[in-house]
């Protein structure tokens, strides 16, 4: 492998892992903060990628369309935190799995009646759409230098509000024991309202950056899931550093593997998984 | 009493139906049973092949053989897991006399299974998995369409004479493509060239940056893709936009282009793929099938009505050889096997094992059509490896 098609493949990855993060970030802030499996993480990234392509379509501005499908993304969430998952926060994972498992039948339903079950494009902006010539045969598109981009600008974003403010020293104590930061006076209900919708934002700005490099198609979110899955065991359940580095090694590992191991690529992500689980049960960064 | 007068009326409506179907019988139609997809991704398909089914059977007075025909259908939903209930569905409870079906190849393999159980005849009217035709065959399984083989083999044929000495391929990891993959290297190495690498994506996986990255760095004269449908267009489109389509040439079975042209847009024009139909086809045969399909449905036909209308000419020579009588099935699967079908791809016969033995045409991507530029292979066997009958 020459150097120019190394560093390709190493922003490959990078880009690969950071668009990880933004899903398994919000998963497993959801479960380390809520306690909620939620298997429809997946649909809200599907969400996304449809909305950028019907956005992107009615305003000509994929730009415009991330803008306002983030809101209108952060609105479902909060409807669907309020009117379903808060119901759910005391019951068995096996009751959320079930729910969550069904919503993701109702969610590609939807999505069914809505859009159909064609494969659609997302037109990438003329403004972006340029690529960066390394050797004759060999460029990286500037698209996905603007995707890394947005996803590093989240990170440090989550990574402040989490750290450094007083919502997130609020979150930190909620997850820490519910009870007693309730008694402290502290509304418990709106922070879960608002991590769920931060989780389902995430998730659905992920869809749509993703979706003129993806396409957008039936299944896409819960193909994404499972290796989303796959990072938040990886990284520790609840700790979004955790989420970070595992995103990052599982894009190394299946781009790498994609081209030097391409029989295998499709195993080696759970290959890594197993291998970090004998080393840590609970992932590398439990808290 | 009044249960009494339900449980009456419930007898009678019964009674009634059973007598209804005995005259039915009596009329004795041939009956069809068309197990299709009609939702999905691949309802259109599904929608031609019958399409062009029922224009042979209209273009001869609605009848077989002088008999009425019944159609029974069913929407596979595409979903194999489904596939074996669905057939026995159409074989047990509407006693079809042959059916035609499917699109999806893992429908198609559980269609086999039920047709041998059954003693029914089957005719596949796309799917291109080897081994319906090959390790799977028996004297009642047909197909009308192509065997993946055909299609990657004979452009393997082109590229070697077109001089390209290295290739590597790319395709999902996944049955269909590795069956396209080999077939285009034997074709490929067989007239000299030498296939460098095969480089998979994980089904069904449309992120190809990476495996285009590393091909891209091994410099290969050609590269050969088997995608389709959605994954073809975003395929083409990524390759246009790494910048190779100006330097290794792209090459395809005509999946990575057929039906999606209009989407692919700039990127795909000048590709050169491989099929037994093309656009432009330019014979007295087809255009009176274009024109008589656009009449009837208002609609232009494609590879699959062609395979659908084939569908209904290859049992129709059946029932013809033993003037209409569908019960003796031998005489009539002997007929169909030693036909001549004149199809508007070109007129074809069948292998031993069932498969067309037929031209493949090389075509352009030109504008939003395939146009046909030339023969790669001319009557192309499938080699129905594993074949018991041969």
């Amino acid at each position: 492998m020459d150097l120019a098609n190394f560093l390709i493949q190493l922003l490959n990855s990078v880009q690969y892992g950071l668009l990880l993060f933004m899903l398994a970030a919000g998963l497993t802030l959801i479960f380390g903060i809520m306690d909620v499996v939620n298997l429809a993480h997946g649909s809200f990234y599907m969400l996304g990628a449809y909305l950028a392509y019907s956005l992107s379509g009615a305003f000509d501005s994929l730009l415009l369309a991330i803008l306002v499908g983030t809101i209108l993304s952060v609105l479902f969430g909060l409807a669907l935190e309020r009117l379903l998952f808060r119901h759910f926060y005391d019951r068995d994972h096996l009751d959320q799995v079930l729910l969550t498992f069904g919503l993701i039948y109702i969610f590609e339903e939807l999505r069914s009646i809505l859009w159909g079950d064609d494969v659609h494009g997302a037109k990438i902006p003329d403004l972006l759409s340029a690529s960066i010539p390394l050797t004759e045969t060999m460029s990286y598109p500037v698209y996905r230098l603007f995707m890394s981009g947005v996803c590093i600008v989240l990170a440090i974003g989550l990574y402040l509000l989490i750290s450094k403010t007083r919502l997130g020293m609020k979150i930190r104590a909620g997850a820490f024991n519910r009870e007693m930061t309730e008694s402290l006076g502290i509304n418990i209900k709106l922070i879960h309202g608002a991590v769920f919708a931060l989780g389902v934002g995430l998730a659905a700005i992920a869809g749509m950056i993703a979706a003129p490099i993806s396409s957008v198609y039936p299944n896409m979110g819960s193909q994404v899931l499972i290796t989303c899955f796959v990072v938040v065991v990886i990284g520790g359940i609840g700790s979004v550093r955790g989420a970070l580095i595992a995103a990052l090694l599982v894009g190394l590992v299946d781009t790498f593997g994609k081209v030097l191991l391409p029989q295998v690529a499709g195993m080696l992500v759970y290959i890594l998984m197993a291998a970090v689980l004998l080393w840590k049960p609970e992932g590398m960064f439990k808290q | 009493m009044a249960t009494f007068h339900l449980r009456f009326v419930q007898i009678l409506s019964v009674a009634a139906l059973g007598m209804a179907t005995t005259v039915v019988h009596a009329q004795e139609k041939i009956r069809i049973g068309f197990m299709l997809p009609y939702s999905g991704t691949f309802a259109a398909l599904g929608v031609a092949i019958e399409n062009g089914f029922k224009l042979y059977v209209a273009e001869n007075g609605g009848k077989l053989a002088n008999r009425e025909v019944e159609y029974f259908k069913l929407d596979d939903e595409s979903d194999p897991s489904k596939a074996i209930q669905n057939a026995n569905r159409l074989v047990q409870r509407d006693k079809v006399d042959v059916l035609i079906g499917s699109v999806h190849s893992g429908v198609a393999l559980a269609l086999t299974k039920v047709a041998k159980d059954n003693d029914v005849t089957l005719i596949v009217p796309n799917a291109g998995v080897g081994a319906v035709t090959g390790a799977l065959c028996a004297p009642n399984i047909f197909r009308s369409s192509y065997s993946a083989w055909q299609t990657a083999y004979s452009m393997g044929k082109v590229a070697a004479q077109k001089g390209k000495k290295t290739a590597m391929t790319i395709t999902w990891k996944y049955s269909a493509g590795e069956e396209q993959v080999a077939a285009f290297r034997q074709g490929f190495e067989e007239s000299g060239g030498k296939v460098l690498r095969d480089l998979n994506v994980p089904f069904p996986n449309v992120e190809f940056q990476a495996t285009l990255t590393e091909a891209a760095s091994a410099k290969p004269d050609a590269i050969f893709a088997f995608f389709a449908g959605g994954a073809a267009v975003k395929f083409v489109q990524d390759y246009a936009a790494a910048g190779l389509n100006r330097s290794i040439t792209l090459y395809g079975s005509g999946f990575l282009t057929d039906g999606t042209l209009q989407a692919q847009g700039k990127s795909a024009q000048g590709i050169l793929t491989t099929l037994h139909y093309g656009d432009g086809l330019n014979t007295p045969r087809n255009n009176a099938f274009r024109t008589s399909y656009a009449k009837t449905y208002k609609l232009q036909p494609d590879v699959y009505a062609v395979q659908g209308y084939d569908a209904a000419q290859m049992f129709a020579a059946g029932v013809k050889a033993v003037g209409g009588d569908v019960k003796q099935k031998d005489a009539l699967r002997k007929a169909i096997r030693a036909a001549r079908i004149d199809s508007p791809r070109g007129s074809f016969v069948l292998s031993k094992a069932g498969n067309p033995v037929q031209d493949f045409y090389l075509r352009e991507a030109v504008g939003n059509e395939n146009k046909v530029i030339g023969i790669a292979v001319k009557a192309l066997a499938d080699p129905a490896k594993g074949c018991r009958m041969l």
